[in-house]
């Protein structure tokens, strides 16, 4: 492995989850448990039923397909795809056929590594077009749900430009959080509101083109990691082996189980779809202003934050990257900030334990119990002296254990930073009037000793004597004996 | 019959005088239908438990019409005349019907055609042939040709038809009846099965002028369901119908209408031919003038074929949606895929089938351009020098079809080269979305024959006018079949 030159091209569909309606009926978009509830007519292909271009969906893909830098049609229309499938009751697709105009064509964008350097990715297009219904096989049964048919859905089709897994999982990524942060998806994978496909070939140099395999309906981005990787090594093994004939183009699935890739079917018997434009929809002018408005109206996106993260608030790159990622973990460390909580120690508390919790617990960070307020009453207690850190992660815990406000718990375990001079005074009194050998040896020069009376006072008060003070209360009253 | 051959107008003011009520109308409505259905096969349903309904200043209220099986009618039978649908109850209503029904207007039965509309002759539908009321040895034409029937026999004043290539003008014109469909859009097509979308058009058979403009009036409209559908709420086609057509300009189309372009003319077509241009002349005797003008013969020719391969196209994919497996007879098999097969194996009949397999071979890639691509260029041609002339011209008028209804028994014959074109020329109408209205001018081997004026996009009232004029200038104005065997 490794010594082969890996290309990759991706082709990622993302549902839009955040329109009313679906792109071409008036069912409600909206994700439910609750099979074939969200279905007109249209949905299940009756007779005489027509296409309605939802406006806001065809809005939503413009604004992608600028965000894409992509060039936007002068007109928009839609092509039918014809194929016979239980999904799709009308038997056709209303989609887009790029190279045929569609709402984004000939982009691009520029991702950054999490070591800091960037690489382009090329798009090819980006088209719109309706989901098909969802289909689960059973032991001798299918059964199929229509809320997801005509779903609106984003076709992202990337030039096979992309050389590694790790890449390739950078771009999906950073694309997910674009769909997040402007509103047009939640893109949630485990939704199955995100599918990709994936093309890898290998050849010896970057001037010559290997046999493109295909891998389809991935639906995770480890998925595709793992794919990718699989097949770079599968295909690696093959031409090592002085057989790389029998990697043939062909269609082939991502097996979780296994993590291993699956043939399907050979590309040479590909379906005809026999495309053309659908006559139900009139074709409609995109105008400059339309497209300007949209532009006007591109929220601040991913990397935006991620500069102001490290320009206005001196976070690394690192954190920063990881705080934009989702568009929620930005959102809490934004509302932190607000409340004014310390930009770093509101980074370092999300990046590692909270980040680490939410994983942990598959929750969203916006369901947390540990509300940003809830953090700022924790991090604002650690700078006024009131805990000390090794109690705010205690607290960090037992909040979200016991879902109970943080000053409750502060006051119900005694967890107060003792700051007030008079106690530490008498404390570090105490604990030299119990210590005058070791005082003895202090001024003998056994400056080593400083640290055993601090232990002693931290002992006394179970920890919660703030060390700072105790230093130099120490340092004070030894003086003075 | 007592009532049902009256128009929209007198039955109104009948009704609202009191002299007859709409329960009396819907009965003798309902008795003629079934007699119709025992001399024509002309519907699918006959809604016997048909009740009047209430009568208010709307001209159509509580008055009785029929609806073509392809339209979406909520909780009655709609098949489309087709074995695929023999079963289908839809839950919602056409856009169109629902105008109607709104306004009070009566339903009392669903009328029989080609299957979804693919067929002229009126001979496929899954219930049998229809038949001409004037003479039942003779075909209606389709695909309305229930519709056609009906209104011909006088069951009603109206019945709602389909046109795609000349449903309702071509069956109109060999029932001695009005048919009109107005500009593209004009109507929504939401509810009605499809055939060809882009081709496609809701319309209206009556047996007056004045009667299509007042049904179309309600039936139209911007419907948020058609996308294609758009705001004609400035129109009022009945309001505005006049007869003062003095300087209109007409044209026709020399390579077709004229007779010396058919050396081996038949009787038939030299009395049609020789009866159109008596027509015209009638045309200038109410102050229009009438040009022949020539198109490019080549365009022309095209015009079966380019409706052939576009109307196929789309119909292939349009009627894809019949599977027998969500709504529709369910058929046999062990998988999916053998009872989406049996199902539409047994339900299509042999010419949708025909054409089926036309509209998926046109659309192959490797076809594609040749056939389907070529074809929508043809249109586009064929459309622009057609409103090349309305530049010049107010509408164009053309004879309807070749003659007479043909024979039902001879049905299989094939229709001669040379006259193809001017048999078809009338999918023009469908090709750029016009307006076009065809009217009886008079009878060759005593049946009906018909004329049709069609004039530019959103010309509607134009059209009519003329069409209005010229009926009033002849004898055949509200005419009802007399058989005449």
């Amino acid at each position: 492995m490794g010594k082969y030159y890996v290309t990759i091209g991706l082709e990622m569909h993302c549902e839009v989850s955040e329109t009313k309606s679906k792109v071409f009926s008036s069912a409600k978009n909206e994700y439910t448990e609750t099979p074939n509830s969200n279905i007109r007519p249209l949905d299940m292909g009756f007779p005489g039923t027509l296409p309605v271009v939802n406006k806001e969906a065809v809005r939503m893909s413009l604004m992608m397909s600028e965000i894409l830098n992509c060039r936007q049609p002068e007109y928009m229309y839609f092509e039918r795809k014809n194929y016979y499938y239980p999904d799709m009751p009308k038997n056709y697709q209303i989609t887009q056929n790029p190279p045929e105009d569609c709402v984004g064509m000939n982009g691009y964008i520029d991702i950054e590594r999490e070591d800091g350097s960037t690489f382009r990715v090329g798009i090819n297009n980006i088209h719109l077009e309706e989901d098909a219904a969802s289909m689960d096989h059973l032991y001798d049964t299918s059964v199929i749900d229509y809320n997801r048919a005509g779903v609106p859905l984003l076709e992202l089709v990337t030039e096979p430009c992309i050389h590694s897994a790790e890449d390739a999982v950078s771009f999906l990524e950073y694309i997910r959080a674009i769909y997040q942060y402007c509103g047009i998806s939640e893109a949630d994978s485990k939704k199955g509101q995100i599918r990709c496909d994936v093309n890898v070939s290998i050849s010896d140099d970057e001037n010559t083109l290997g046999t493109k395999v295909e891998m389809k309906n991935v639906n995770s981005f480890g998925g595709v990691f793992g794919a990718i990787q699989y097949e770079i090594k599968r295909q690696s093994e093959l031409k090592d082996a002085d057989r790389y004939d029998e990697v043939e183009q062909e269609t082939r699935r991502w097996d979780e189980e296994s993590g291993t890739t699956i043939r399907m079917r050979s590309k040479v018997d590909a379906e005809d779809y026999k495309y053309f434009v659908e006559p139900n929809i009139p074709k409609f002018k995109i105008t400059k202003e339309w497209l300007e408005e949209i532009r006007k109206s591109i929220p601040e996106l991913p990397y935006e934050r991620k500069a102001k993260y490290m320009s206005e608030y001196g976070l690394s790159a690192y954190d920063a990257g990881i705080l934009i990622k989702d568009i929620n973990t930005a959102n809490y460390f934004e509302k932190c900030i607000s409340l004014g909580s310390d930009a770093k120690m509101a980074a370092n508390w999300i990046t590692g334990n909270i980040l680490g919790y939410t994983y942990k617990h598959e929750i969203e960070i916006q369901d947390l119990y540990l509300t940003p307020e809830r953090l700022n009453v924790i991090i604002s207690s650690i700078q006024d002296g009131k805990i000390s850190s090794k109690q705010a992660k205690e607290l960090f815990f037992m909040v979200l254990e016991r879902e109970d406000e943080p000053e409750n718990i502060m006051k119900s375990e005694g967890m107060q930073q003792i700051s007030d001079d008079g106690a530490i005074v008498s404390v570090v009194t105490e604990v030299l009037d119990e210590n005058s050998e070791q005082i003895e040896q202090y001024k003998n020069g056994k400056t080593n000793m400083f640290d055993y009376f601090v232990g002693q006072v931290m002992k006394k008060t179970r920890g919660q004597a703030n060390p700072v003070k105790v230093k130099e209360t120490l340092t004070n009253e030894l003086s003075k004996r | 019959m007592k009532y049902m051959g009256l128009s929209i107008t007198e039955l109104h003011e009948k009704l609202k005088n009191g002299e007859v009520t709409s329960e009396e109308l819907v009965k003798e409505s309902l008795e003629l239908s079934h007699d119709a259905q025992e001399k024509c096969n002309a519907f699918v349903t006959i809604l016997d438990d048909t009740k009047g309904g209430e009568v208010t200043d709307d001209l159509l209220s509580g008055i009785p019409f029929g609806v073509k099986d392809n339209y979406s009618t909520k909780g009655v039978l709609s098949t489309g005349s087709s074995n695929t649908l023999n079963d289908y109850v839809p839950f919602f209503d056409a856009t169109a019907y629902d105008n109607l029904k709104k306004r009070g207007a009566i339903m009392v039965n669903k009328a029989a055609g080609d299957e979804f509309g693919l067929g002229g002759t009126g001979t496929t539908a899954h219930t049998g042939v229809q038949r001409n009321p004037w003479n039942t040895d003779h075909m209606c034409a389709g695909s309305s040709s229930g519709s056609a029937a009906a209104v011909a026999a006088g069951v009603y004043p109206y019945a709602l038809g389909s046109d795609t290539g000349d449903s309702i003008r071509k069956p109109a014109g060999f029932c001695g009846i009005v048919g009109y469909k107005p500009t593209y859009g004009m109507i929504s097509r939401y509810g009605l099965f499809p055939f060809a979308s882009s081709l496609d058009h809701c319309g209206v058979l009556t047996r007056y002028v004045r009667d299509a403009a007042i049904v179309v009036d309600a039936m139209k409209g911007i419907d948020e369901l058609d996308m294609t559908s758009w705001d004609s709420s400035h129109i009022h086609l009945n309001d505005d119908l006049t007869d003062d057509v003095k300087g209109k300009k007409l044209f026709y189309i020399k390579e077709l209408c004229d007779l010396d372009n058919y050396p081996n003319a038949d009787e038939e077509l030299t009395a049609h031919l020789n009866n159109f241009h008596e027509t015209l002349k009638k045309c200038e005797s109410l102050g229009m003038t009438v040009d022949g003008v020539h198109i490019d013969q080549a365009l022309i020719r095209a015009i079966p074929s380019v409706y052939q391969v576009i109307s196929c196209a789309e119909a292939t994919s349009n009627l894809s949606n019949l599977t027998g497996l969500i709504f529709g007879p369910r058929g046999e098999g062990d998988n999916y895929i053998e009872m989406m097969k049996d199902h539409r194996t047994k339900g299509f009949s042999p010419l949708i089938k025909r054409r089926l397999i036309i509209g998926s071979y046109v659309l192959q890639t490797e076809n594609q351009e040749r056939y389907f691509k070529n074809a929508q260029r043809a249109r586009r041609l064929i459309v622009d020098a057609i409103k090349e002339q309305f530049k010049n011209y107010d509408a164009m008028i053309s004879p309807v079809g070749t003659g007479p209804a043909k024979l039902i028994d001879g049905s299989k014959e094939m229709l001669k080269d040379d006259t193809l074109a001017l048999e078809d020329q009338l999918q023009i109408g469908n090709f750029g979305g016009f307006p076009s209205i065809t009217i009886p001018n008079g009878f060759v081997s005593n049946l009906p024959v018909g004329i049709n004026i069609t004039g530019n996009c959103y010309e509607d009232q134009l059209v009519l006018n003329i069409a209005y004029a010229l009926e009033s200038a002849m004898e055949y104005k509200g005419q009802i079949a007399k058989e005449v065997k």
